[in-house]
C-alpha cells in the first residue's frame, strides 16, 4: 500500500493540542520532541513539519 | 552492381552519417555506452536504407512500394515507445526524477531523428540519380546542418533571467526570496538545508516563458539536469532534503531550492541556463486569438 500525503504521527509537548488519528508521542520538552521527530523522520521516510514551537507533525509525501 | 547501387549506397552513408551527427551523449548520459548507442546506430542503418531506396522505386514505378514507407512509420513509433518504458522504468531509481514530460520530449526525439535519417538519405539519393555525385555531396552538407539545426531546440536561458538567492528560514517555513518552498520542523535539518541549499529565482522575459516554466515537467527538468550536473545533497529516506521550485503565484517567477554536492553559483546558473525547453512544456498563449485581438484594440 502506498501512503501519500498522510500525517503518520504527531510529536507535541502539549497533549491537548492533538486528539485521535495518527499515534500521538508526548515529550517534555524541546531536545526530546527534536530526536523523536528525527528518528521517526528516519524510520517513516516522511518529513517533520512543524506546525508550531511545541506540535511537529511527521508527514508522509 | 546496377545503376543504383552507388545511389543507393550513397544515400546510406549519408543517414548514416546524419544519425551519428545526431547521436551524442553529453551530461544527460543517454544513450549510454556501446549497447545503447549500438541500437540506434542499427535503427539509424534501417532508416537510412529505406530513405535511400524511395528515389529508385518511383524511377522504376514501383509505386506501390513506397507503402513500406508506412511500415517504417510504425517501427519508428515502437522506437519512441521503447525509449519512453525503459526511462519510466528507470526514472524511479533515480534520486531526483527526471519527470514524465522530459522522458516524452527525450523519446519523441529519438523518434524524430529516424525521420530526418530517412528524409535525408532520400534527398542524397535523388539528387545523386537525377543530376550527380557532387550535387548529392552539395546537398548531403545542407542536409547536415539543417539536421544541426533541427535538432537542437531554444534553452532555458533564451526564456529567462537566473538569479542566484540564499534560502533563508522564516519560522519552519524555507523561502527562496519571497517564495515559499517547505515547511521544514527538524533545527538540524534547517541547519544542512542552511548550508547544502542553494536558491535561484527563475525571472520569465515575457507572458510566453511565464506559462511554460510554471509547467511541472518543465520544473521537474531544471531539478534533475542541475542535480545530474552538480550532485545532489541526499539520499533515499531522506524526503526533507528534497530539491524543489514553487511559483510565485503574483507575477510567474520560480523559485528554485537545490541541494548540490558542488557549491558554485556561476556553474549553477549556467546549467539551469543550458536545460532544454521541453517541447510539450512550451505554450504560446500571446499567439491566441483573444489576446491578438486584444492588442489590436489598443
Amino acid at each position: 500500500m502506498k501512503l501519500e500525503k498522510t500525517i503518520l504521527a504527531s510529536v507535541t509537548m502539549n497533549r491537548d493540542n492533538v486528539t485521535g488519528g495518527s499515534p500521538i508521542y508526548v515529550c517534555d520538552n524541546k531536545e526530546e520532541m527534536d530526536q523523536l521527530a528525527a528518528n521517526l523522520e528516519a524510520i517513516l521516510d516522511g518529513i517533520s513539519h512543524a506546525l508550531s514551537d511545541e506540535l511537529y507533525i511527521i508527514v508522509k509525501h | 552492381m546496377n545503376e543504383y547501387t552507388l545511389p543507393i549506397l550513397f544515400g546510406v552513408a549519408v543517414g548514416v552519417i546524419a544519425r551519428v551527427v545526431m547521436l551524442r551523449t553529453d551530461y544527460r548520459q543517454y544513450p549510454t555506452y556501446l549497447h545503447g548507442k549500438v541500437i540506434h546506430l542499427s535503427l539509424g542503418f534501417i532508416a537510412a536504407f529505406l530513405g535511400a531506396i524511395v528515389s529508385p522505386a518511383i524511377m522504376e514505378k514501383e509505386f506501390t512500394a513506397v507503402t513500406f514507407l508506412t511500415i517504417a512509420a510504425s517501427q519508428f513509433r515502437e522506437v519512441r515507445n521503447m525509449e519512453r518504458n525503459t526511462l519510466t522504468e528507470l526514472d524511479g531509481y533515480e534520486l531526483v526524477p527526471r519527470g514524465n514530460t522530459y522522458i516524452e520530449g527525450i523519446a519523441i526525439a529519438f523518434e524524430g531523428r529516424n525521420y530526418l535519417v530517412i528524409f535525408s538519405a532520400f534527398l542524397a539519393t535523388m539528387v545523386y540519380l537525377a543530376w550527380n555525385i557532387w550535387a548529392a555531396l552539395a546537398i548531403s552538407l545542407v542536409s547536415f546542418l539543417a539536421v544541426k539545426k533541427l535538432m537542437s531546440g531554444n534553452t532555458l536561458k533564451d526564456i529567462v533571467h537566473i538569479q542566484h538567492m540564499e534560502p533563508h528560514f522564516e519560522g519552519a517555513g524555507l523561502y527562496v526570496d519571497n517564495i515559499y518552498i517547505m515547511n521544514i520542523g527538524l533545527p538540524q535539518r534547517q541547519k544542512e538545508i542552511l548550508e547544502y541549499g542553494m536558491g535561484f529565482v527563475i525571472t520569465p522575459k515575457n507572458v510566453n516563458a511565464k506559462t511554460t516554466i510554471a509547467n511541472l515537467g518543465q520544473r521537474q527538468a531544471i531539478l534533475h539536469d542541475v542535480s545530474v550536473s552538480l550532485g545532489v545533497f541526499r539520499d533515499s529516506g531522506t524526503p526533507a532534503l528534497v530539491p524543489l521550485i514553487k511559483r510565485d503565484l503574483d507575477n510567474g517567477r520560480i523559485g528554485v531550492f537545490i541541494l548540490p554536492q558542488e557549491r558554485n553559483v556561476k556553474r549553477a546558473i549556467e546549467i539551469i541556463g543550458a536545460v532544454p525547453v521541453l517541447e510539450n512544456a512550451i505554450r504560446m498563449p500571446s499567439e491566441s486569438n483573444a489576446n491578438l485581438r486584444k492588442e489590436e484594440d489598443v
